[in-house]
């Protein structure tokens, strides 16, 4: 059979799919609507949350930061109830990293502040003296994109069906009132707890720090 | 051109795959050395501003080294290679001759496009597959190309008999079309948002648990079918040609293809072991990860066995070293891969340096070990020059492969140091370290294994300054060599 195959190369490429393919459809499928089911009272992220999600994108702090705290005691000791499938429900794309050259970051809104992270990003080893993690001071300047993080949130409202309220819609005047009535007021929150002047000052100018929306992203990490 | 002895093969797509290697290697591997001191050194991340720190630069070093170096050289073997096997020359078709252009002019403009949009932070954020869905659009219709130049060479041949080297080509393009397409499903958001925000942005199709499921399913497949298959398609032909041995055993490759081929995805859970996945499927993974032992010592004892009784040629012939001691370090990483995916052993190794320890005895010892061979072996028969220095790839051979032995050895140290401290408590249960201790400690090692990269990279620009020599100014070649590479 196997010379046969090998001078016919379309039914050897028959064969070697079929070989490939179908490890993936019995270990992936079954699961699929199970793990999509959400826990209970989980809130999908604000608009603002999500910009700070694609800040954690953009510096890519999956490189060194899991959000994956597994079921042992010496993880729960050191950061608390190990992760649960439907906590992520909302989390497109996954974001559980495969390195801890720093600590894992999936509860970091229970046992740091606003403040905290403000230190921490602007100077790493102000807070921690022997720290590896470079400094982010470009994020106290760049501001962060809240209108894709906004069409983000209108696009799985719409295709996955993630439960945001009827303000959440389409089109340039909705995203507007969004920005005024939720988006930065809540930013000026964040800003306030941070402690920073400039950081406030940026956000009542309607300019909301990239530093903020990533401090918001991590306190709703719990 | 009816007889094999004056066949002329058309290798205009071949060199230009050539070069890529050359200088993405360059490139990929200097970012790497880069991130590597930064970890030792937390300093060098303000070199290049936003641009320049280890966040940023880790996936630019993975994508530039993956996409960049191996598939460059990968794909200058299949060119090189489909066409001799097959007996027909991509100069046959004029069709074939514009689409193998198309297909390295893609390559070009997709690869700047990920360049750029990396440095920028712009990331789908999936490892291994981080470019936004514009990128991937043009990756797909790559990857068709790629398909029809392979098929369409195949329809052309003279040859009926498929060669192994084929077979793993083959899989190689199955395979990786169906992950990626699978792994990339996302939502370009522009379009259900009424025209907000940036054009290029998406989300993923999948969701939280399910999305790390396609994601390793993926990663971990990549592995397979960028770093195994075509690698393998490598040697099975490069070892043979410049040995001037026949494939020791016809149904041990048999049997290493077809059972590499069942195997290798079912592994893929062995990323998620202790994760929210079902207990289930983080058994299939580790349990069908300890048996893919088998097909991958398969393929590398076929290798071994291949130079029985020509062992002589290893003292002699530097390209042979290379290839012996990357069937050696495949061992090496397919045992090593196997004992991190037993559970036990995973609740330390996970999220580690022993991980991309383990990832680097592979890539540089097999891998890039492999390219660098048939980069060599190719070179006098497509510039129809004698290779310029044996004494420059002899030492390339012993720095590179001190530079391996001490990226693995430090990664380990390290990685199996960290784990325990993780975990360590004393006498009355409490945790004896806090993170931080776990990171200092690691200081030695990681300036130990910044060095052993440096060396890997001093190696790197030997080869490319060895393979440019080579291309212009080696001596003539009247003839082309039959098994042994000539080198000056």
């Amino acid at each position: 059979m196997f010379h046969w195959l090998e001078k016919n190369p379309f039914f050897f490429a028959v064969g070697v799919f079929i070989v490939i393919a179908y490890a993936g459809l019995i270990e992936i499928l079954p699961n699929f609507a199970e793990a999509a089911r959400p826990v209970k009272g989980l809130k999908p992220y604000t608009v603002l949350q999500l910009a700070g999600k694609e800040v954690y994108k953009k510096d890519n702090c999956i490189a060194c930061h899991s959000q994956l705290i597994r079921p042992f005691k010496a993880e729960t000791d050191r950061y608390g109830q190990y992760s649960l499938s439907g906590e992520y429900a909302y989390d497109r794309p996954f974001l559980w990293g495969s390195k801890r050259t720093g600590p894992d970051l999936h509860r970091v809104g229970n046992y740091r502040t606003p403040d905290w992270h403000a230190n921490h990003m602007w100077n790493p080893k102000s807070v921690v003296p022997d720290s590896i993690m470079p400094a982010y001071k470009h994020q106290f300047t760049n501001v962060a994109d809240l209108e894709t993080a906004y069409a983000e949130a209108v696009t799985v409202k719409k295709v996955f069906g993630t439960p945001y309220g009827a303000d959440i819609a389409p089109g340039k005047a909705a995203y507007e009132k969004e920005l005024k009535t939720k988006i930065l007021p809540e930013a000026l929150k964040i800003a306030t707890a941070m402690k920073r002047d400039d950081l406030i000052k940026m956000v009542k100018a309607g300019k909301v720090p990239e530093v903020v929306a990533l401090v918001a992203y991590l306190e709703k990490l719990k | 051109m009816q007889s094999n002895a004056t066949m002329e093969y058309d290798y205009s797509v071949v060199k230009l795959f050539m070069w890529t290697a050359v200088i993405f290697g360059i490139v990929g591997m200097t970012i790497g050395v880069l991130i590597a001191s930064q970890l030792a050194f937390p300093d060098l991340n303000y070199l290049l501003g936003e641009y320049g720190t280890f966040s940023r630069l880790r996936p630019l070093h993975t994508n530039v080294v993956i996409y960049g170096f191996t598939l460059s050289g990968i794909w200058a073997s299949f060119y090189y290679t489909a066409q001799r096997v097959l007996k027909v020359s991509i100069s046959e078709s004029g069709l074939l001759k514009a689409l193998t252009k198309l297909h390295f002019l893609l390559y070009l403009v997709i690869a700047t496009g990920m360049v750029v949009s990396l440095a920028l932070g712009i990331t789908a954020s999936k490892e291994y597959a981080q470019m936004e869905w514009p990128l991937d659009a043009l990756v797909v219709l790559t990857w068709v190309i790629f398909g029809i130049n392979m098929f369409g060479l195949i329809g052309l041949r003279r040859e009926k008999t498929l060669y192994i080297s084929l077979w793993y080509y083959i899989a190689f393009f199955l395979g990786v079309a169906m992950l990626y397409l699978f792994n990339n499903m996302e939502v370009p958001t522009m379009f259900f948002s009424g025209g907000l925000g940036a054009w290029y942005h998406s989300v993923s199709m999948y969701a939280g648990t399910n999305d790390a499921l396609v994601q390793w399913w993926w990663g971990h497949n990549a592995v397979a079918f960028v770093f195994t298959v075509p690698i393998i398609a490598l040697i099975y032909y490069f070892l043979p040609k410049e040995s001037g041995q026949a494939v020791y055993s016809y149904k041990l490759s048999l049997l290493s293809f077809w059972g590499l081929m069942f195997v290798y995805l079912w592994a893929g859970g062995h990323h998620l072991l202790w994760s929210t996945v079902p207990d289930w499927m983080q058994t299939m993974g580790s349990v069908f990860s300890v048996v893919l032992i088998l097909p991958s010592w398969g393929s590398a004892i076929n290798m071994l066995l291949t130079m029985k009784g020509e062992w002589n040629q290893l003292t002699e012939n530097p390209l042979i070293k290379f290839m012996v001691l990357a069937s050696t370090f495949y061992m090496l990483s397919t045992l090593e891969g196997p004992i991190q995916a037993v559970k036990s052993v995973n609740a330390i190794a996970h999220f580690t340096d022993w991980i991309p320890g383990h990832v680097h005895d592979g890539v540089l010892g097999w891998v890039a070990f492999m390219i660098f061979a048939a980069l060599m072996h190719m070179a006098p028969r497509v510039f129809k020059r004698e290779i310029y220095s044996k004494s420059l790839l002899e030492s390339q051979f012993w720095i590179q492969t001190i530079g391996v032995v001490l990226y693995f050895t430090s990664m380990w140290i390290a990685g199996i140091t960290q784990g325990m401290m993780w975990r360590a408590v004393d006498e009355y249960g409490n945790l004896v370290y806090s993170f931080i201790d776990t990171v200092s400690v690691l200081h030695p090692y990681y300036a130990l294994r910044a060095l052993g990269g440096l060396l890997y990279l001093i190696g790197m620009f030997m080869f490319a300054y060895n393979f440019f020599k080579t291309a212009t100014a080696g001596k003539r070649l009247e003839q082309e060599p039959r098994y042994r590479s000539p080198m000056a």
